[in-house]
């Protein structure tokens, strides 16, 4: 796909043919790729600031309002603070692991926007194996995590690591499961076929969490167990400030601790994609077929819903947060392997069960068959 | 676990939950020895802020230890110097007026409210639900307003006089503390919806740290601690001191409501209703209080009566006791603090056996201690 | 019940141990004991059904002009009376048994006891210091305390 766009630019602009084509595909890759990180980083600059900004409305005071018109350059504020921080790197540490440790989080988190379905056109690679590529590619995070807690030579760090694998592995599974349904209906792994599998003249209803009541039920099992993934409360366990003074990022400072966090909310928006990609019907436009309109307009409409839904969900996590205590490390491992797991297994059963009985129709199918 | 031993050998991690650290209510200690998450032995180590109170206390004359009682216990201040006055008031026979009695009556059970708000929402934070520590801490902003009108200080306030009160209240403060009252009514019930029976929440605290009756009496605890195991024993209905004998209020005890009897949810819903009960005593000493002087002839050159007393007060904390030795001159000869927190600190290496460490927090929490108060 | 019959009562157990009654000037009444009967007289006190203190609300020790003490103060809390108990303890070496397998409370007053005044208790399941540093030189509550000079090296 990007070898006929890099194909098009060269008939475009008659002064590249000179330049070999594998030269101007990588150049391609480089725009695109530097284009999803600077839309990356800076949602995730302004999702602290919003973060701060719910924080603040649920706890009766005001946030964050010096820095900017509302307070708005608060995350440009803190990033230039962190960056001017004293680098310590505690003297026992393992320099080459605890230097690393951030970058392996980073990456993790980050890489996952590849296939994030923003738009009609407007995904950095649609990949045909979309979902089983990012739950591949976000358990780097967990490797990551680990080395920090290993690396800060920190006994509340290494406790925080363990927790953290611990928690991110087992709820790994109830995730991937959660996930099938939708994967299921649409007969494909890739995420742009999933979410036109949601199209149709049904508007809202085609949304696969109308579907059938086993997709219901699934995008919630899919939220809390991606609450669970991003170590968000109620499930924040291993970063847990007032127990584990900060858990595995304990002793990293200025930049490096700023990479954490960023993948944090990284994660929370990958997570809240799928989710809208999955469930809500991705990027369709209500009352019109974006497919249908002219491209810039289409691109342009498509965007806009598909942020608003996955955004919403991000203010939803961020809610959930300060409203909810904490579980305990045991009865979240409880929660994952003696609830979880087995409801997303019966779920995903259900939902094949319903597909083969009513040859892959939906609710809303039926009904509109039903007054021809 | 016997074919856990064999097949893999585990070793114990000795954790230092140091002096520092975001959750242990100041600058308390515990030395932990963990295997993997489950504590096999926490040891409390206190003495981080010993400051020499009692010795001091041996130097400086009865009304000079005052403001030394505010830094006992600071989220209490006027349960603390209350304490102090009764105390030497009683080794030394004076007859305090009563509308100053009143007037303590008044702001301890405002400052116990104060407390406990602290206590509740600190303990909310620990457990990871951080928004009703704000809350609380606004109710207490309230408090503190009307403190400041009284005395001028928000924290340590040295209000009270051996004798009386330092100064009358000033215009309109029973109205005002009346709104408070009518403002605070409907809170306790929100925080109850909020936070208090919310799943997670309960889940945290029921059947963790459970301190049966017969333990909480052996290991002398006192206060909310004691009645959070059953036991109903309340020093201001058992051993009436001041006008608390006019004033009608129900004991709150722990009932095991979501768990046993003695654990933390228990210790921590008897401070929550004994909030109410605060409110309810306030109204009715607004109500009684009496026209008349507020502090009682003292002399000049205080020289209490040759002899001993141990007089004790029910504070937020718990029952803080003072041991009070008199020599005659201007200055104490022996002046010992019995501070609640330091006696619950005995029973937290026995209670915390086979917890969780995220319990431990939850333990230190339930029991509101405070640092000041162990270390003196 | 009233100090003195609880004075009697326990002088005809224990006899001679218990040697007088402190009462005029003296809130709570005291029962001056012998230091090394202080172990029985409290379980005594703590079981016999007619006292059943069950509470030690404090334990404390004093230094007098010419000799250490320890005080303990009694609470029932079924009957509601209360007494305190006192032994006096020469100022060399002062030691007595440990309370502390009749009332578990008293470990960390005697800690503190032990940690400012020097005085030892006894079978003790654990005596280190509490309020100070382990390696603390001198009993500050002592009347002839002297301040050290320095401690490790930092000027006090």
């Amino acid at each position: 796909m990007l070898e006929s766009l890099a194909i098009s630019l060269v008939d475009a602009v008659p002064v590249l043919s000179g330049v070999p084509l594998w030269t101007i595909t990588l150049l391609i890759m480089v725009v695109v790729a530097a284009v999803v990180l600077t839309f990356a980083l800076t949602y995730a600059g302004l999702a602290t600031y919003v973060e701060r900004k719910v924080a603040g409305d649920i706890q009766a005071r005001i946030g964050p309002n010096r820095v900017g018109p509302v307070g708005i350059l608060q995350f440009l504020a803190d990033g230039i603070k962190l960056l001017l921080k004293e680098d310590i790197i505690p003297a026992k540490a393992d320099r080459f692991l605890f230097v690393l440790a951030p970058y392996l989080v980073f990456i993790g988190s980050f890489a996952a926007f590849v296939v994030v379905p923003f738009g009609v056109g407007l995904i950095a690679s649609d990949l045909n194996i979309g979902i089983y590529y990012v739950m591949a590619i976000t358990s780097l995070v967990v490797v990551g995590v680990l080395v920090a807690g290993w690396a800060s030579n920190n006994k509340w760090a290494l406790l925080g690591g363990m927790r953290a694998a611990a928690q991110i592995v087992s709820y790994e599974i109830p995730v991937g499961m959660a996930l099938l349904p939708a994967v299921l209906i649409a007969g494909s792994l890739s995420l742009q076929d999933i979410v036109r599998s949601q199209g149709g003249l049904f508007g809202i209803f085609g949304w696969n969490l109308f579907h059938n009541p086993f997709t219901f039920f699934s995008f919630f099992l899919y939220y809390v167990a991606a609450l669970a993934e991003t170590n968000r409360t109620p499930f924040d366990i291993p970063e847990a400030e007032s127990e584990l003074v900060a858990g595995y990022h304990v002793e990293y400072t200025g930049i490096r601790f700023a990479f954490f966090f960023l993948a944090e909310y990284g994660d929370m928006f990958v997570v809240s994609s799928l989710a809208t990609a999955c469930f809500l019907g991705g990027w369709h436009v209500p009352f019109l077929n974006a497919e249908a309109l002219p491209a810039v307009w289409g691109n342009l409409f498509s965007l806009g819903v598909f942020l608003g839904k996955a955004l919403g969900l991000v203010v939803v996590m961020m809610w959930v947060r300060w409203t909810l205590p904490r579980l305990r490390v045991d009865q979240l491992m409880r929660m994952s392997w003696k609830y979880l797991v087995p409801l997303t297994f019966f779920n995903l059963l259900g939902v094949s069960l319903w597909l083969l009985l009513f040859q892959g129709r939906g609710i809303p199918q039926m009904i509109a068959s039903l007054f021809g | 676990m016997k074919a856990r031993g064999e097949a893999l050998p585990t070793q114990e991690m000795l954790i230092n939950m140091g002096p520092q650290h975001p959750s242990t209510h100041g600058v308390l200690r515990v030395i932990l020895r963990t295997d993997g998450e489950v504590v096999v032995n926490a040891r409390p180590d206190v003495g981080y802020l010993h400051r020499a109170l009692e010795k001091i206390g041996e130097r400086v004359t009865y009304a000079q230890f005052m403001p030394f009682t505010d830094r006992l216990d600071y989220l209490a201040s006027m349960n603390c110097n209350a304490a102090w006055a009764w105390a030497v008031e009683k080794l030394a026979g004076i007859e305090v007026p009563e509308r100053a009695e009143y007037i303590r009556v008044i702001v301890c059970e405002l400052n116990r409210i104060s407390s406990h708000l602290i206590a509740f929402g600190s303990f909310t934070a620990d457990m990871g639900a951080f928004t009703p520590f704000l809350y609380a801490i606004r109710e207490r902003e309230r408090i503190n307003d009307l403190f400041e009108e009284i005395c001028g200080n928000r924290l340590t306030y040295n209000y009270v006089r051996i004798g009386g009160v330092s100064a009358d209240l000033p215009d309109r403060f029973l109205e005002k503390t009346k709104e408070f009252l009518d403002y605070f009514d409907p809170k306790i019930p929100e925080y109850n919806d909020l936070i208090s029976y919310n799943k997670i929440f309960v889940h945290r605290l029921a059947n963790v740290a459970v301190a049966t009756p017969e333990d909480a009496v052996a290991y002398g605890l006192t206060g909310p601690n004691l009645r959070g195991s059953g036991v109903r024993f309340d020093l201001r209905r058992n051993e009436p001191y001041s006008v608390y004998p006019k004033i009608d209020f129900d004991i709150c005890v722990g009932t095991g409501e979501r768990g046993t009897v003695g654990d933390c949810f228990d210790r921590y819903m008897v401070r929550i209703n004994e909030m109410r009960e605060s409110v309810k005593i306030l109204r009715q000493a607004i109500a009684q209080i009496p026209d008349g002087p507020v502090m009682a002839k003292v002399p000049r050159v205080f020289k209490p009566p040759v002899g001993e007393v141990y007089f004790r007060a029910e504070n937020p904390r718990g029952e803080t006791g003072i041991y009070l030795i008199s020599d005659g001159t201007v200055n104490p000869y022996r002046l010992k603090i019995r501070a609640p927190s330091f006696v619950t600190m005995n029973i937290f290496e026995k209670i915390t056996r086979g917890l969780m460490i995220a319990d431990i927090v939850a333990v230190i929490g339930s029991f509101d201690i405070i640092l000041p108060e162990i270390d003196r | 019940m009233e100090p003195k019959a609880i004075f009697e009562a326990v002088r005809a157990t224990f006899g001679e141990a218990v040697s007088e009654l402190q009462e005029e000037g003296f809130r709570p009444a005291f029962l001056v004991v012998s230091p090394e009967k202080v172990r029985e007289i409290g379980r005594f006190l703590r079981d016999d059904p007619a006292m059943k203190f069950d509470s030690l609300m404090c334990l404390s020790g004093v230094d007098y002009p010419d000799r250490f003490a320890v005080v303990y103060h009694l609470h029932s809390l079924g009957i509601g009376h209360r007494i305190g108990v006192k032994a006096y303890l020469p100022r060399e070496s002062p030691s007595l048994p440990s309370v502390d397998g009749v009332w578990p409370t008293a470990n960390f007053h005697e800690r503190e006891a032990f940690d400012l005044f020097g005085i030892v208790f006894e079978g003790s399941w654990d005596l280190r210091r509490i309020l100070l540093p382990e390696d603390w030189e001198g009993h500050p509550l002592r009347k002839d305390y002297k301040y050290p000079e320095f401690y490790h090296g930092i000027k006090v």
